[in-house]
Formats: structure tokens, sequence, C-alpha cells
């Protein structure tokens, strides 16, 4: 049986507490989410094959995944960088940017998009610096990969600090103590141990940008084949009344995250074991 | 700090310049691209578009929200991370992707579900429009999108810190004749107390920055169903810049508060432990 | 179950809030260059109605994009009167779920559009590039913006009139037509979700040498974003856009507001709300009220949506803007 306990406990609660989570997970986002394919399902094979993939919403889907997956890997490396700074170093104005990382996650996302693009685009602060060189960051693939930085930005430095702060020092002296240089520690010692951390923060950042709408429909420019994002071709299916056609990609990009989320959770419990 | 666990002041001086670098891109820039702005016109112009009644109104909308979703998602929180930390059961790797699905779903396809389960042109819309009932386009359909989008977030928080935990504490208190709530209440909520906040905060500070889903279920109704995000885009729309400005600075505010409570609550914790373990 | 009672206390709270309220509310879900105008007008109509039938009117308006509008009435948005830029958005209404009846469009005169507007180009000040009609917005190094016509009603009044354009020259054919759209769009280097958003674009981002728009859009942008950096171009052909007004009678008659709803619009044709409409840079349909304002709108050679060219709303939107249209296929090749 499943979600049944395996041997008696002498903890209490647990038909409360699973009978309420189940109800609540169930009401509030199994029944919605099971809408979704229920609908999808009285379409054929090939009218779902047709809409979900045609040459349009692959150009979408390419997009959409490339640019969460470089916004993803910026984060790796910086966000990386980042926590290593704000766990190892002691530098005046440490805390304020400990604390302002968690930022792009409360800042609703409009407002996020508004601000990047006025200061990427070409009069902007930033514009005003790259256009010279020939670098359109607004309204262009760059752009996109810039406010899918910013919205994934905390996921890689929020969940490797805990475990950067976890790391015995005495693994690292005793590291050095045999011969080896503090680059070869860094490869051989601190970086395996963090590996499943890194790859959970990773995978955390591409997941939140792969849905992010909001703050990217202000600054990619919306061209079609060029900088048009999976959930905004969403609500252009939507607005011409294709509610078929928008489930048919929603259903797509839901199988997309299941897969994505579960390969997090398998992650977390690799690291979490790799941790004790 | 002895010389082989820590690098050159050159490599310290070079990471620390690029982190600060990376983040200045990032992070300092838009948030002070939005206090520029909300301020560019005058503190005048800044308090006069903030006490403007649909402005107001949103403000008090998305304090509503909040003050439903985040108590009803904290209990829910509990009660998942109880039932999946203290007990062994089959499943428990399905149970933990599902209940993180809210997190990958796309705002927009978030707020679509919601509009195809409780829409006019659904089964069970038509009866509840029959009923007289609104959900979709009203606040009940905002306060269920919002707790849809901030599902995740507690229960994220507690869950590994309360697996860490072990089940020890309570089992010692059960043996000794306490009551399952007195157990709860005085064993394991001030153990996980701290963990909590945090992911009351996370979630009230999504709760009130929600515009993707929020904005497909409310029906952009001025002065009854739009929250803060919402009237941001409105009065952006209205080329009224500068207030649309200050209501982004206000939520900017809130983040920031949010964040200082967070920092205020980790401090707490590290206190916390010091005492614990040198009692 | 502890949140089931919640929810229930909450609902009832929500439903019971409106009956504490003594006045009568009315909503008009509307589109989106019309927000300062109709928050004009209803100031203007309460006071009007309350002189006539001594009751309090509380007018509540939503704005969005035009299909997304009409998408919410049909979801369950209760709105008694629609206002929207599109015939074919309230037709979806009727077709999709019956909420107003097929000849929604007769029930008014001047097929239920009190107001009219035109498409214009917005350029720089001096006019650097020497734009002046549809063709010069094809040159090379000319860029153009315009929203999406999948997710902005106004685009697709923007693509119609380049449509119209390249069809009347001599020797203009579909294959011609179609040549000269893609070329066009081959010069817009963002199109956003909104026409505000390119307007946005345009003038606060400094991106486009030239931006397509409603003529009351390019108007209340000059003024509003108070600027003489811009000049109003007026090409030699135009679309006569007409943005229709219906009652949505399932609302209207469910919640009893049909002949305030019903007031509500006719009092748009009158000489006062005619006045408005101009005054918001909207083309009256009150000839005395149109003289008055005559200085204000250039002359434009006009075509309407019923032209040969286009066929009708459903015709058009079939042929041009579903998947696989005209649109799409500008960009797929």
């Amino acid at each position: 049986m499943i979600f049944v306990p395996k041997q008696k406990s002498i903890l209490p609660g647990f038909g409360l507490s699973m009978g309420f989570t189940l109800a609540y997970l169930g009401l509030l986002v199994l029944i919605p989410l099971s809408m979704l394919f229920l609908r999808s399902a009285s379409l054929s094979w090939s009218d779902f094959w047709a809409t979900a993939f045609s040459s349009r919403t692959l150009a979408a889907y390419k997009l959409s995944f490339g640019a969460s997956l470089l916004g993803a890997s910026i984060n790796a490396v910086f966000g990386f960088l980042v926590a290593w700074v704000l766990v190892r170093y002691e530098f005046p104005g440490k805390r304020m940017m400990d604390a302002l990382v968690d930022m792009p996650f409360a800042l609703p996302t409009a407002v996020a998009g508004i601000a990047l693009t006025a200061i990427y685009s070409q009069n902007g602060w930033m514009g005003k610096l790259l256009a010279p060189f020939g670098i359109q960051a607004a309204f262009s693939p760059l752009g996109v990969v810039i406010a899918l930085t910013f919205v994934g930005l905390p996921f890689v430095v929020r969940t490797l600090e805990p475990v950067l702060q976890e790391i015995d020092k005495e693994v690292e002296e005793v590291a050095a103590s045999l011969g080896a240089n503090r680059l070869q520690t860094f490869l051989k010692v601190i970086f395996p141990a963090l590996g499943p951390a890194l790859l959970t923060g990773f995978s955390l950042a591409f997941a939140r940008a792969l849905g992010e709408y909001g703050s990217v429909v202000f600054i990619s420019g919306n061209m079609p084949f060029k900088t048009e994002i999976v959930p905004l071709l969403i609500m252009t299916k939507l607005e011409q009344y294709d509610y078929t056609g928008a489930r048919v990609i929603a259903v797509v990009m839901l199988v997309a995250s299941f897969s994505l989320l579960l390969v997090i959770n398998l992650l977390q419990a690799w690291t979490r074991r790799g941790q004790s | 700090m002895t010389k082989s666990t820590t690098e050159p002041i050159w490599i310290r001086c070079a990471l620390i310049g690029t982190a600060i670098f990376f983040l200045a891109l990032f992070l300092f820039m838009p948030m002070a691209a939005v206090f520029i702005g909300a301020l560019k016109k005058g503190l005048v112009v800044f308090l006069q578009s903030l006490i403007e009644p649909d402005t107001l109104a949103s403000v008090r909308l998305t304090l509503l929200v909040a003050a439903i979703t985040v108590p009803l998602n904290t209990v829910f929180g509990v009660a998942a991370a109880w039932a999946i930390t203290k007990f062994n059961f089959r499943g428990k790797h399905v149970l933990l992707t599902l209940i993180d699905i809210p997190f990958t779903v796309s705002p927009v396809i978030s707020g679509m579900i919601f509009v195809l389960l409780f829409g006019a042109q659904s089964a069970l819309g038509a009866w509840l429009i029959a009923c007289d009932i609104k959900i979709i386009f009203a606040v009940p359909g905002i306060v269920i999108a919002t707790m849809f989008v901030t599902f995740p977030f507690v229960a994220r928080e507690l869950i590994p810190l309360m697996q860490s935990q072990g089940i020890e504490e309570e089992e010692a208190s059960l043996t000794l004749g306490a009551g399952a709530w007195q157990t709860f209440f005085r064993v394991t909520l001030p153990n996980i107390k701290w963990s909590l906040l945090y992911g009351v905060v996370l979630t009230n500070a999504r709760a009130m920055g929600e515009f993707g889903a929020v904005s497909v279920v409310s029906g952009h109704i001025r002065g009854a169903t739009n929250t803060m995000p919402l009237q941001v885009e409105i009065l952006y729309n209205e080329y009224n810049f500068a207030a649309a400005f200050a209501v982004s600075s206000i939520l900017t505010m809130l983040a920031l508060v949010t964040l200082a409570a967070k920092r205020f609550i980790e401090w707490k914790s590290v206190v916390n432990c010091h005492s614990r373990s040198s009692s | 179950m502890l949140p089931k009672k919640i929810a229930i206390l909450l609902f009832s709270l929500v439903l019971a809030a409106p009956a504490f309220a003594k006045e009568v509310t009315l909503l008009n879900a509307s589109y989106d260059p019309t927000r300062e105008f109709y928050e004009e007008y209803n100031r203007a109509f309460a006071k009007h109605w309350k002189d006539q039938t001594g009751e309090t009117v509380v007018i509540q308006q939503s704005h969005g994009g035009s299909g997304k509008q009409a998408r919410a009435v049909l979801d369950g948005l209760e709105a008694d009167v629609v206002t929207l830029a599109l015939a074919y958005d309230i037709d979806s209404l009727h077709k999709r779920g019956g909420l107003v009846p097929g000849n929604w469009q007769r029930r008014l005169p001047n097929n239920s559009a009190p107001y009219t507007s035109a498409i214009v180009f917005l350029v720089r000040k001096g006019n650097p590039k020497n734009i002046k009609d549809w063709s010069d917005l094809t040159r090379d190094g000319i860029s153009v913006i315009t929203p999406n016509p999948k997710t902005s009603g106004g685009a697709r009044w923007n693509f119609l009139a380049a449509w119209a354009y390249a069809l009347k020259q001599q020797g203009g054919n579909e294959e011609t037509a179609k040549e000269f759209v893609k070329k066009l769009y081959k010069n817009a280097p963002v199109l956003d979700t909104g026409a505000r958003g390119s307007t946005t674009t345009f003038v606060e981002r400094g991106i486009g040498d030239v931006l397509i728009s409603w003529e009351n859009e390019a108007f209340l942008a000059i003024h509003k974003l108070g600027k003489s950096d811009f000049e109003i171009i007026v090409p030699s052909i135009s679309v006569l856009a007409e943005p229709p007004v219906s009652i949505v009678d399932s609302v209207a008659k469910k919640r009893g507001t049909e002949p305030l709803a019903s007031a509500y619009l006719k009092y748009l044709y009158s000489d006062e709300a005619q006045e408005i409409i101009a005054k918001h840079y909207f083309r009256p349909r009150n000839e005395q009220v149109a003289a008055k304002y005559a200085d204000q709108f250039p002359q434009l050679h006009l075509i309407t949506i019923d032209d040969d060219a286009f066929g009708g709303w459903q015709h058009a939107q079939a042929k041009f803007f579903a998947d696989q249209g005209i649109f799409d296929q500008i960009y797929s090749s």
C-alpha cells in the first residue's frame, strides 16, 4: 500500500497529518492539474503532435530551454562564487550582500521585467555601455538570458551556502599537510563535496527559469522564432480562443517540469546521503 | 584561519570583486532603477501616488490575500513535514515531488488551470455561476491561485531540518507521558520554529509579489481585484511611470523588510543554537 | 475539515460584501487605450444618471488586451457591458458562449461603434528618416515599432492597414502584399504584447524610427508623456478602426442591470459624450462635434474592415491571424 506506514510508530498523528496533506494537495494541486490532462486527452495523437511540435513551438522550446540552461549555468558559476565569498571571506557590506540575494525571489516579476528593460535597452545604463560594442541586450535572446539569470539567482547561492558551511576545515588542512596545493585541495576535496548541492541549485534555477513569464515578456521583444518563449506562446494561443492548443503546450511543459522535479528530488536525496 | 585553508589575498580580492560585480549587475542595478524611477518626480508625487484610492485598494487586497494564504499554507507545510519526516511509508519520493510541483509550473499555466476548473465553460464553473458563487475573477480566485504558487515553501524549509532532527525527542516526550499535542507544541515546535518562520517569510514574500498566475485569474477590476503587482502594470501602461515605480518600490521595500526579518531569524537561530549547545 | 469551513466563511464574506453597498454597480470590461476616456465618461454618465433617476451608480472598469478581456467575460467575468477593440471579440461572446445575441452589432447606431479611430505613424521630431507613407516603412535601415498582432487587437489593424496599402498599389495583388508586409515586419525589432507596450518602447526606450499606432494613442503619447519630440505622419491609406460596444445580455439580465447598461451605452452617442470622445482623440460619430474638432483630425483615406480586401472580421481573422495564417507565414519562410 502507498502512503501507509511500513511499521507501527510510537508517534501519533500520522492519519491526521497525512490525511490533511493529501486532501490539501489533492484539492489545490492535483485536481486542478488533472483538468489540463483530461481535457487534452480528447485530442488524437496526430493533432496533439502537430500542435505540440510545430516549427514555431519548437523554436520557442529551443529558446526557453536554451536560455534557461544558459541562465542556470551562469548562476551555477557566479552563484558558486557568491556563495563561496559569502561563506569563506570577511569584507565590508557582506551582510547586506547576503540579504539581497533573495531579492529576485521576492520582487514581483513584472517589476523585475520593467526594471531590467529600463537598464538594458539602448538608452539605459547598461544598454549605453554595450551599444558601442554592437551588443544589443534588450529585445534579443540575450535579454531573455538576463531576465532568466535574474530570477534563478537565489537558488544556487541558497542551496550551496549551508553545504559550504558544513564542510570540515580539517579535511582541507589534511589535504594541505599531505602536500596538496590550494587549487588541488579545491578541485579534489571541496568541489566534489559541493557537486550534488550545486546540481540541485542548478536544476532549481533551471526549473524556475523555464516557466518564467512576467519579467521576460518585457525584455525579450517577443519576435516569433527568435525571442518568443513558451509561456508567451501559451498566452498567444489563449488570445486566439485556442484553448486546446494552449493546453497541449502546457501539458508538454508540465511533463518537462515533472521529469525535472523528479531529477531534483533524487539529487537532493543523493546530496543528503552524501552529507550523512 | 591557517594559510593552508585559504587563498592568497589577491585571489580573495579578485573573487570578492567578481562576486560584487555580478550582484551589482543583476541585483543592485534593478533595485536602484526602481527607487530612482520612484523618486524621479520628487517625494510629493511619490507620496501622492501611494494614497491614490485604487492603489490603496490594491494594497488592502494584497494584504488580505497574504493574510489568508500564509496561515493555510503554514498549517499544510507543518502537517506535510510531520507526515513525511516522522514516519516511514512507501511513496515518499512521489509525495515529495507532488508537493514541489507548483514550484516548477509556469505561473501562466497555474492561472490557466484555475480558469479551466472554475471558468464558466467547465461544468463546475457553470454550477458555481448558477449558485451565484464567484471564485474566478474575484477575491477567492486570487487567493486560490496565490495558495497554489506558494504551496511548497513552508514544507520545503521544514522537511530537511526535521529529517535531520529525527524522532528521538518526540519519542522520549511521549514515553514520559506527554500527550500528542503537548509533545508537538513543547518539543517539535521549539525545534523547528526558526525554519518555520523562514518558510513563512518566504511564503509571504511570494504571496505579495506573485504576478503571472494572479494576472490570469484576477479580471483586473479597478479598485476591486487588482493586487499591488497588477496595479504596477496598470500604472505603467498608463504612462504613469513615477507612480508605477512608487508602488514597485513599496513592494521592493516589503521584500527588503522580509529579507531583514529573515536575517534576524537566522541570527536568532544561531544564537539559539549556541545557547542550546553550551547549556 | 477546518480549511473548508474557513473557505466557506470566506466565500460568504466576499459574497456578502456587495450587499452592504447601497449603490448600483456596473462593470465595463474594456481594452487598453480607452482607460483615460472611460474614466472621464464614467463620471459624466454617473452624474447624468443621478440627475435622471436619483440613483447613484458606481462604474467599475477593467482594462486589458481586447481578446483577453473577451475571454475573461466568456470564462465568467461578470461585465455588464463590453467596450472592445474588435467586433471579432464580441462575436466570440456570441459564438462561444451565447452571452450576446447574434444581432448585437445592429442594436446601436453606427455598427455599435460610438467612436472610431485611424492608424497613423508617430515619428521622431523633424522626421529625420523622412517617412511619408507605408512604402517608407519597408526601406532598408528603417526600424518599425508595432505590437504583436497575435496578442494585440490594435496591432491587427496595423497589419491590415499595411496590407490594404500594398493591395491598392499599381499591380498590387495578394503575392505583392504578402511580400510587402513581410519586408515591413522584417524591420520590426520588437513585438510588444500590447499597444501600450509598443508606445513605451518607442517613446521611453528610444527604440525605432516610426511607431505604427492608433491615432488616439499617438495623440495621447504626445500629450501625456509631455514631450515635443514627436510628430504624427498621416499615410495615404489607413483603416477606419471601429471599436464596438455591447451589453452582455446574460450578465445584465442576471444582475438586473439591463436598463442601466443600455442607458450607459446609449449615452455614448449623446453630445456630451461625443465631446469627451473627441477630447480624448477618438473620432466622434456626431457630425456637429466632428465638425467642431475637424482641425484636430487629419483628413484620411480610410477603408473599413468590410472592404473587399478583408471581408469582415471573421474572414480576416481566419485568413491573417489564425495559426498558419498569413502573419505566421511571413515569419516561417
